[in-house]
């Protein structure tokens, strides 16, 4: 993988209409790393992603994208309802027009890798339960072995073990293929944990507010450092304003303020957004 | 083969199902038969001498080229209306536009009588094959139509955009996300259509041929013989329920096996 590919989006606006959802966002998404939008409902992230994914035209503003190939996975699993488990996680393989024998041979050792039981592969989607969907839908992702992974929410209905186990596989398979990944997500736990940086969104119109660098690389990332860096993040003025939390009292942030050697680290925010943030008041 | 191993072991399943049909055809046969009991043998003859006329009928092998001509006819204009009305409809629901234009023309041609079309067809192509065959066309084409139209006009948006992250051809898109899909939609459409052939092919013949089931019970009516009359109508009735519960109903199942999955 050449690390000096890069999703470079440049001074992007974008409007559905008269509502304006984007308005000046910069993103640097480089090879082998992992970017995490976080921000509250509405904000404008999955427009964004899916400008990214060229699901969306683009208006205004620049998006460079030299990743190939690249997969999606959607909020939802998305699975096609009458193809069984194999056959949705080599779906990617076939439009590539590859084999049978050989998508399926791929997409078993995919299917294995991410710990889907051997009896599931030829069950539909509707016998799967959620947790395993979300599992084959990642597994269809994964299996194209794309060197930029965009994903929305993917992991919002899971339950905090299956979440865990999940982040575990995604990571595992980052350290091992390079990609790039492009994570949307409203739990900033999970942000902290996966993602290299992470920026922070406000709506109305959707822009970058914070962007913060969580300690250390993802997968040493332990329990401990992961849940201060959530909690570092939550505390951040700008931050509390995107999501509309109250203040916080002085005396509450000051017992949190020491910032242990640890901790994650602040990082401008670029111009454009500042234009932006200026403009609409 | 492993089909055939699935629809083999499917079978006992199935027809251990057909119990439930069978008793309720039982239970219309005994309505039948109190009806018999109470207006007499001239207005509605028995069930167990209607099925002995049929049963003559079949014997001397009178029933079988009248049979044949019905069901050739039936088929004939069911099958250009399912090919005609699939491909259209499939075509027109691919286009904003174009499923708005027909569905004017679909409630135009579902509100004209089948009657009126035979009257039309009877001048167009006289007294052969062509009259009940275009007439069985225009009736049934309209529901495959809708049926194919639906079916496109349905499909998931989140499924589309997830055929396009993942650059799914044309080809693809069709044979794995428009048709499994459409075939939901299509298929019910098809019985529909299959049931409505046979009942306005026998109304075309008996006005408009001199052969086939139709003008067989033309014959009789003007004999004013009940029990052959009968036994003709319960002759189409039953090639019906074989074809519907004996063909379709199977292929129906193995289709969308994937739906009944979960529930």
């Amino acid at each position: 993988m050449n690390h000096s590919t890069l999703l470079q989006v440049r001074a992007l606006h974008h409007s559905y209409g008269p509502t304006e959802v984007l308005a000046g966002i910069d993103i640097d998404l480089p090879a082998g790393r992992c970017l995490a939008l976080v921000g509250p409902s509405g904000c404008g992230k999955t427009t964004l992603l899916h400008l990214c994914a060229g699901l969306l035209d683009r208006q205004e503003g620049s998006i460079e994208q030299p990743f190939a190939p690249t997969a999606v996975m959607f909020q939802q699993p998305r699975l096609l309802p009458w193809m069984n488990t194999l056959d949705n996680i080599a779906l990617g393989l076939k439009a590539r027009g590859l084999a049978r024998g050989a998508r399926r041979a791929q997409a078993r050792a995919m299917a294995l890798a991410l710990d889907l039981p051997e009896l599931s592969l030829a069950q539909y989607p509707a016998e799967l339960s959620g947790g395993m969907q979300s599992r084959v839908a990642l597994a269809r992702a994964l299996v194209l072995q794309p060197a930029l992974l965009l994903m929305d929410e993917p992991f919002a209905a899971l339950d905090v073990g299956l979440r865990y186990q999940l982040h575990r596989l995604l990571l595992q398979q980052q350290a091992a293929s390079g990609m790039a990944v492009l994570m949307i997500t409203h739990d900033l736990t999970e942000a902290v944990r996966l993602a290299d940086e992470v920026l922070v969104m406000a709506p109305a119109p959707g822009r970058i507010v914070a962007r913060y660098r969580p300690p250390g690389a993802a997968l040493a990332r332990s329990d401990a450092l992961v849940h201060q860096g959530s909690a570092e993040l939550q505390q951040h003025p700008a931050v509390r304003a995107a999501f509309d939390l109250p203040a916080l009292i002085p005396q509450a942030a000051s017992a949190a303020e020491p910032a242990s050697p640890a901790s994650g680290s602040w990082l401008p925010v670029e111009q454009s957004c500042r234009r932006a943030q200026e403009s609409c008041g | 083969m492993r089909l055939l191993w699935r629809l083999l072991r499917g079978m006992p399943a199935y027809l251990w199902s057909g119990w439930g049909a069978a008793a309720s055809l039982l239970l219309f046969v005994a309505l039948w038969e109190l009806g018999a009991a109470w207006y007499g043998a001239l207005i509605l003859p028995d069930p167990r001498a209607t099925f002995a006329t049929l049963g003559q009928l079949v014997a001397s092998g009178a029933a079988w080229p009248e049979l044949a001509t019905t069901a050739r006819r039936a088929l004939l204009g069911l099958l250009l209306a399912v090919g005609v009305g699939s491909g259209l409809g499939l075509l027109a629901g691919l286009s904003m536009t174009a499923a708005m234009m027909a569905r004017p023309w679909v409630t135009l041609l579902l509100g004209m009588p089948p009657i009126a079309w035979l009257v039309l067809a009877m001048l167009w192509f006289g007294a052969g094959d062509g009259t009940p065959v275009f007439t069985v066309f225009v009736a049934c084409l309209p529901v495959v139509f809708i049926g194919a139209l639906q079916g496109t006009r349905t499909l998931d948006l989140h499924l589309k955009d997830m055929a396009r992250a993942y650059h799914l051809p044309w080809k693809m898109r069709l044979l794995d996300l428009y048709l499994p899909h459409v075939a939901a939609y299509l298929f019910p459409a098809w019985i529909t259509a299959l049931g409505s052939s046979w009942k306005v092919a026998v109304m075309a013949e008996l006005l408009a041929t001199s052969d086939g089931v139709g003008a067989a019970l033309a014959v009789t009516r003007s004999h004013l013989d009940m029990g052959a009359s009968l036994a003709w109508i319960s002759l189409v009735v039953g090639c019906l329920l074989l074809l519907e519960y004996g063909v379709l109903e199977p292929i129906k199942r193995e289709l969308e096996r994937w739906r009944e999955a979960g529930a």
